[in-house]
C-alpha cells in the first residue's frame, strides 16, 4: 500500500470512529427524552399537577404531585438566592481584589474544586448529621440549606470561569476614571451578567434533580409546606419513591413526575444556552 | 501645573523596568513619548496615574510630582489623582453599558452633578467635543459595544473628558484604528491641548512629528533624550536618538 492510500484509510477510520461516537451521544439523548416523554405523557393529566396526593394515591388511587413540584421550586428558589448571595462576593473577591498569584485565591479555588467533587449524598449525610446535632427534623429549611451547600461550589466555579476571561482593561478603564474597586463591582457584574445567568440556570438544573441531598434533609410529605420547619416533598423523590411501586398507576405517576422534572431542566439549560449565545453575539 | 518626575525607578520582581527617570512634562502641550517596544513607555504612563498598583510585585522609588504633590507612596488620594488624569488606552475599551452611561459613569462616581439635567447636558457636551454626538444622538441609550472601533475610541476619550481631568494620558491610542479614525483622534488631541496637558505614547514617529510639542525618547527603561520636538527631531544630541530617528527620514 502506498502512503497516499494509507493516509486515506486512516482518515476514513478516524472519521468512522467519530461518527459512531457522535451517533451514540445523539441516540442517548434521543432515547432518554423519548422514554421519559412517551411514558410520562401517557400518565400526564391536569390533576397530576394540581391534585394533592391522599393515602389512596400510592395504592393506585387518584392524586398527583403538586406537593413535589412546589417543594422543589421552594427549595431551589431559596437556595439559588442564598447561593448567589454567598458566591458573587467570593467570585468578585477572587477576580478583582486578589492578585492572580495570590495564595489565598489558589486555596479558595482548590476548596471549591473539592466541594464541587463531593457527591450529593455526602452533603445529604452531612446535613442530616448537623440537623440531628441541633435537634431538627426533616424540613424545608434543611433542604434549602443542603441544596445551598450543594450549589455554592457550582456557582463559584462556573462564575469564576466566566469572570477569569474578564478583560482587565475594563477594570483599568473604571479605575482610571477614579472609581474604587467597590464601585467597579457594578461594571464587573454587568459584564459577567450573562455568565452569572448561565451559571445560575445550569446550577439550578443540577440542584432541582438531586435526590440524595434532600432525602434525609427535606424529607417527604403529601402536603405543601406552609412553614420552614415542615418537611417538603421534591420531584426527584417523587420519582424515586413511586418508581419502585408494584402498582402500575403509581409507576406511571413516577414517569409523569420525571417528565415534569425533565421539562424544567430542559427549559433551564436551553435558556442558559440562549443567554450565552445572545450575549456573546452582542459583544462585538 | 506640570508633572515632574524625579529619579523614578520602577521594579517588577527583580527587574528594573524604569531606570532613574527625570522628566518634566509641561502643561497645555502635547508630549510624545517614543521608543522601541518594551522600553517602558506604558509602565511610565501607568506609574503616573498609579494604575501600576494593580501589577504584581511592583516597587516604586523616587518622586512623581503632580501639581506639586508627590503621588508615589501611600497616603495619597488615588481616586482623586486618577480623576485628574484621564487615560485613553491602546484598545478602545467601552464599559459594558450604554453610550450615555459610559460617559456618565465617571461623573456619577465622582458625584459631580446634583441634577440629572446637568448630567445629560454634560454628557452631550463631551460627546460633541469628540465629534460623536451627531453620529449617535438617536441611540445614546444603546450598548456602546456596537459602535465602530474608531467611535469607541472617541467615546473613551469623551468618557475621560467628562470627569474634567487636567491631564490626558494616551497609550498608542490610535494604533488599533484605521487611518481615518486615527486622524480624527489625532486632530482631537491637537484641538484639546489648549485645555489639557497631553502625554501620549506613540508607535509612529510620523505622528510625533506631526503633533508633538515635546518629545521624550526612551530606550531600555531609560530616558535617552527629551526636549522640544523641533530640537529632538532636527538636532538630536545623542547617537541613539539619531539612529532611532533615522528610521523616519530614510
Ligand atoms: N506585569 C509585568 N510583569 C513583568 N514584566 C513586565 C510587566 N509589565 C511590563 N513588563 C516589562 O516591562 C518592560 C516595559 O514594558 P512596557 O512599559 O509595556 O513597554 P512599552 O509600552 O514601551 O512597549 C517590558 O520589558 C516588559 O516585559
Ligand atoms: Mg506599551
Amino acid at each position: 500500500m502506498d502512503i497516499k492510500r494509507k493516509k486515506q484509510v486512516s482518515e476514513w477510520a478516524v472519521k468512522t470512529v467519530m461518527w459512531i461516537s457522535m451517533s451514540i451521544v445523539f441516540l442517548l439523548v434521543f432515547s432518554v427524552i423519548w422514554t421519559i416523554f412517551s411514558k410520562g405523557c401517557k400518565a400526564m393529566s391536569w390533576s397530576m399537577l394540581t391534585k394533592l396526593p391522599t393515602a389512596g394515591t400510592y395504592l393506585g388511587g387518584e392524586g398527583g404531585f403538586p406537593n413535589a413540584i412546589v417543594g422543589s421550586l421552594y427549595i431551589v428558589g431559596a437556595s439559588t438566592v442564598l447561593g448567589l448571595l454567598v458566591s458573587i462576593p467570593v467570585v468578585f473577591y477572587l477576580n478583582v481584589y486578589l492578585k492572580t498569584s495570590s495564595k489565598l485565591a489558589y486555596w479558595l479555588r482548590l476548596a471549591c474544586d473539592v466541594l464541587f467533587g463531593v457527591p450529593s449524598i455526602v452533603y445529604g449525610a452531612f446535613g442530616f448529621t448537623i440537623m440531628i446535632f441541633f435537634g431538627l427534623r426533616t424540613s424545608l429549611l434543611g433542604g434549602i440549606i443542603v441544596i445551598t451547600m450543594l450549589i455554592i461550589p457550582i456557582f463559584i466555579r462556573t462564575m469564576d470561569e466566566a469572570t477569569r476571561n474578564f478583560p482587565r482593561e475594563i477594570l483599568d478603564a473604571s479605575y482610571a476614571l477614579g472609581a474604587t474597586r467597590w464601585e467597579t463591582l457594578k461594571v464587573v457584574v454587568r459584564q459577567i451578567a450573562p455568565g452569572i445567568a448561565t451559571a445560575t440556570l445550569l446550577s439550578i438544573g443540577r440542584a432541582i434533580g438531586d435526590a440524595a441531598s434532600v432525602m434525609f434533609t427535606a424529607g417527604y410529605t403529601d402536603s405543601i409546606p406552609t412553614s420552614l420547619s415542615q418537611p417538603a416533598a421534591t420531584l426527584p423523590l417523587a420519582v424515586f419513591f413511586q418508581l419502585t411501586s408494584p402498582i402500575p398507576e403509581v409507576v406511571d405517576r413516577a414517569y409523569a413526575a420525571a417528565l415534569v422534572l425533565t421539562i424544567i431542566v430542559l427549559i433551564l439549560s436551553i435558556s442558559g444556552r440562549f443567554i450565552t449565545n445572545r450575549f456573546s453575539k452582542n459583544k462585538l | 501645573m506640570a508633572i515632574e518626575i524625579q529619579h523614578l525607578n520602577v521594579y517588577i520582581k527583580e527587574n528594573q523596568i524604569l531606570k532613574d527617570i527625570c522628566l518634566t512634562l509641561p502643561e497645555k502641550q502635547i508630549t510624545c513619548i517614543i521608543g522601541p517596544s518594551g522600553c517602558g513607555k506604558s509602565t511610565l504612563l501607568r506609574t503616573i496615574n498609579r494604575l501600576i498598583d494593580s501589577t504584581e510585585h511592583v516597587r516604586l522609588e523616587g518622586k512623581v510630582l503632580v501639581d506639586g504633590k508627590d503621588i508615589i507612596g501611600s497616603g495619597h488620594e488615588i481616586t482623586e489623582l486618577r480623576r485628574k488624569i484621564g487615560l485613553v488606552s491602546q484598545r478602545p475599551c467601552p464599559l459594558p453599558m450604554s453610550i450615555f452611561d459610559n460617559v456618565a459613569y465617571g461623573c456619577r462616581i465622582n458625584r459631580m452633578y446634583k441634577k440629572h439635567r446637568q448630567l445629560i447636558y454634560n454628557v452631550q457636551k463631551q460627546l460633541q467635543a469628540v465629534g460623536l454626538w451627531d453620529e449617535v444622538r438617536g441611540r445614546v441609550r444603546t450598548s456602546a459595544t456596537r459602535l465602530s472601533i474608531g467611535q469607541q475610541q472617541r467615546l473613551c476619550l469623551a468618557r475621560s473628558l467628562a470627569v474634567e481631568p487636567e491631564y490626558i494620558l494616551a497609550d498608542e491610542a490610535t494604533s488599533a484604528l484605521d487611518p481615518i479614525s486615527s486622524k480624527t483622534i489625532e486632530d482631537l488631541f491637537v484641538s484639546l491641548k489648549s485645555q489639557y496637558s497631553i502625554i501620549m505614547v506613540t508607535h509612529t514617529l510620523h505622528q510625533a512629528l506631526r503633533i508633538a510639542d515635546n518629545v521624550v525618547f526612551m530606550y531600555l527603561g531609560e530616558v535617552v533624550e527629551s526636549g522640544p520636538a523641533r530640537q529632538i527631531f532636527e538636532q538630536p544630541q545623542q547617537e541613539l536618538t539619531r539612529k532611532y530617528l533615522s528610521g523616519i527620514f530614510s
